[in-house]
């Protein structure tokens, strides 16, 4: 009996570890074949000039292969919508956690969250066809498909993220630290202000970093209102064209295996490469900041 | 649109190549992307009529595809360009005098704003303006507003024609817009009175307004007798006078079924 239990037991075990596994094995794969598709470019091209070169005209002879101004115009969108998504998404948070009714709380919640099923297209198109001119015509500016209008539509995006995880960093602050600085006689500002945002600063940073690896990698939306121009920016409002938009309007027609197409792959390796660092980084906050006891604040 | 057929292209083309094996005629093309469109809709349909041969399409490039004619490796190469006379004479060398076919037109046509007041404007006005020395409409007369210049993708085929007889092979300026399609393109000229685009002639709608280019009017009749000036033919080549299968391939493309579908595609008919 207690064999067979066993026997159960360790297959279970066996069969979800290489459930586990598998997916590994398919993020290292699909790494391996970044590597091999892109490196093939340093050949042509030092990465110092990859990476610094000013201009991208990949079809013309001879090619310019400078990524800087797309790496520059990513950086620029990821930040700005960040300035745009952070105060909304965790001002949010506290208020869904800590200030509403519980009946509000559950009305807005699955308001914020439908906004990430939301399909990034739409949002795209809302984008191009209705902020656009918006944008043209309250400002006066030449064109509405640039650098401010992507990256509100990117926020869009990363609220909900942002939101979400943030709400439940401070969901889960032990109730005795809050009923413990009421009874001293802290107000319930001063209780969110130096009490909670404090313990779950951890869960709000890792939602920060979360919601900016979620709008670095964004393809849609930035190829369809970020208005592409592949040069640094100077203002706001100037067009620009990001990694992924790179990649994604140009991938279909480069010639298989030919320089250029080596050369969008090596532009998703850097993608990578940022996308990495940011999940590095919510995860290092996490372990290293994580709230382990009500002693620990 | 042509990148969904692109993919479908490829897609069928995994699944000729993998059951090529139990098909009687086989057809190999290579070659420019500009008529990979074209050559993947006709192909389409002519193996529906003719279920015994297979098509197996790629494409690398009108200098690729001429290459693979030249060596042999394909039966029919796509090409944006005429054969230059070097390709030709290093295909008689290796035994194989290819044959030309016009199997359409590509004619590219600028557009700008509905409310835009211009109505024509010259090929050299068009090159600086796309190489940023033109950036106000008030310079070749019409109102005292920026131009917001948008752009096709560098590896698109209506890119390649705009390069060839606008730019005349200079570089389009970094501050210009791009758009990966020539839908987006209608769409973000529509929305926006500063700006000017350029899209292949089947995809003009009344969102938009077209310009002629030095007095010439964009329509299939110009570009038919070459008066337009951004225009070309696009070519498929043999490596010799065609028979059997690639010859019935070849009548069906320049048939009123095949050039039906190179209408729908956005490119011009031949008749």
């Amino acid at each position: 009996m207690t064999n067979i239990r066993s026997r159960t037991d360790k297959s279970v075990r066996i069969f979800f570890f290489s459930v586990a596994l598998a997916s590994i094995a398919i993020l290292f794969m699909i790494m391996i074949f970044l590597f091999m598709e892109g490196i093939p470019i340093f050949k042509k091209i030092s990465i110092y000039d990859f990476i610094f070169g000013k201009f991208w005209y990949p079809t013309s002879s001879p090619p310019d292969f400078g990524i800087l101004p797309l790496i520059i115009a990513s950086i620029a969108v990821t930040l700005v919508s960040a300035a745009i998504s952070i105060p909304l998404g965790v001002m949010t948070a506290i208020y869904l956690a800590e200030l509403a009714h519980r009946r509000i709380a559950e009305l807005i919640k699955p308001v914020v969250e439908l906004l990430a099923a939301l399909p990034s297209v739409v949002i795209g198109f809302f984008g191009m066809v209705i902020v656009a001119p918006f944008l043209q015509e309250t400002f006066g500016i030449p064109t509405g498909l640039n650098l401010f209008n992507a990256a509100l539509m990117l926020s869009f995006m990363s609220v909900p993220t942002i939101c979400s995880i943030s709400e439940d960093a401070i969901y889960s602050v032990p109730v005795a630290l809050k009923e413990g600085s009421l009874a001293l006689g802290a107000t319930h500002w001063e209780t969110l202000i130096r009490v909670i945002i404090p313990a779950s600063i951890s869960g709000i940073s890792t939602a920060v970093i979360l919601g900016m690896s979620r709008a670095i990698g964004e393809t849609m939306v930035v190829l369809m209102v970020a208005g592409g121009a592949a040069m640094i920016p100077e203002s706001l409002f100037d067009p620009v064209r990001p990694m992924p938009a790179s990649i994604a309007a140009e991938m279909a027609e480069a010639p298989f295996r030919g320089d250029h197409y080596y050369a969008l792959f090596a532009t998703g390796i850097v993608l990578f490469m940022f996308t990495m660092l940011f999940n590095v980084i919510a995860d290092h906050v996490t372990h290293k900041y994580r709230q382990t006891g009500e002693a620990s604040l | 649109m042509r990148k969904r057929n692109w993919i479908a292209g490829v897609i069928i083309t995994a699944v000729i190549f993998t059951s090529s094996m139990a098909f009687a005629g086989n057809i190999a093309i290579n070659g420019s992307t500009t008529v990979l469109p074209i050559a993947q809709k006709v192909a389409e349909a002519f193996m529906k009529e003719h279920p015994d041969t297979a098509i197996s399409i790629s494409g690398g490039g009108s200098g690729n595809g001429i290459k693979s004619l030249i060596d042999k490796t394909t039966d029919i190469a796509n090409s944006s360009r005429a054969i230059k006379k070097e390709e030709s004479e290093q295909a008689k060398a290796k035994g194989s005098n290819p044959v030309e076919f016009i199997v359409a037109f590509d004619c590219i046509v600028p557009i700008v704003h509905t409310s835009n007041p211009l109505k024509n404007i010259t090929l050299d006005q068009l090159k600086a303006m796309y190489q940023g020395e033109i950036r106000n409409w008030k310079e070749i007369g019409g109102a005292d507003k920026p131009i917001v210049v948008i752009s096709r993708d560098t590896s698109s085929g209506t890119y390649e024609v705009w390069e060839e007889k606008v730019m005349k092979k200079e570089r389009v300026f970094p501050r210009a817009l791009l758009q990966a399609s020539n839908g987006a393109i209608v769409q973000a000229v529509s929305k926006n009175p500063n700006a000017i685009g350029y899209i292949g002639l089947g995809y003009m709608d009344n969102s938009v307004k077209m310009l002629s280019v030095n007095g010439i009017t964009g329509s299939k009749e110009t570009t038919l007798n070459k008066s337009f000036p951004v225009s070309r033919p696009l070519y498929m080549y043999t490596p010799a006078q065609p028979g059997g299968d690639v010859k019935k391939f070849l009548d069906y493309m320049i048939s009123k079924k095949g050039q039906k579908l190179v209408e729908e595609e956005g490119f011009i008919p031949l008749n």
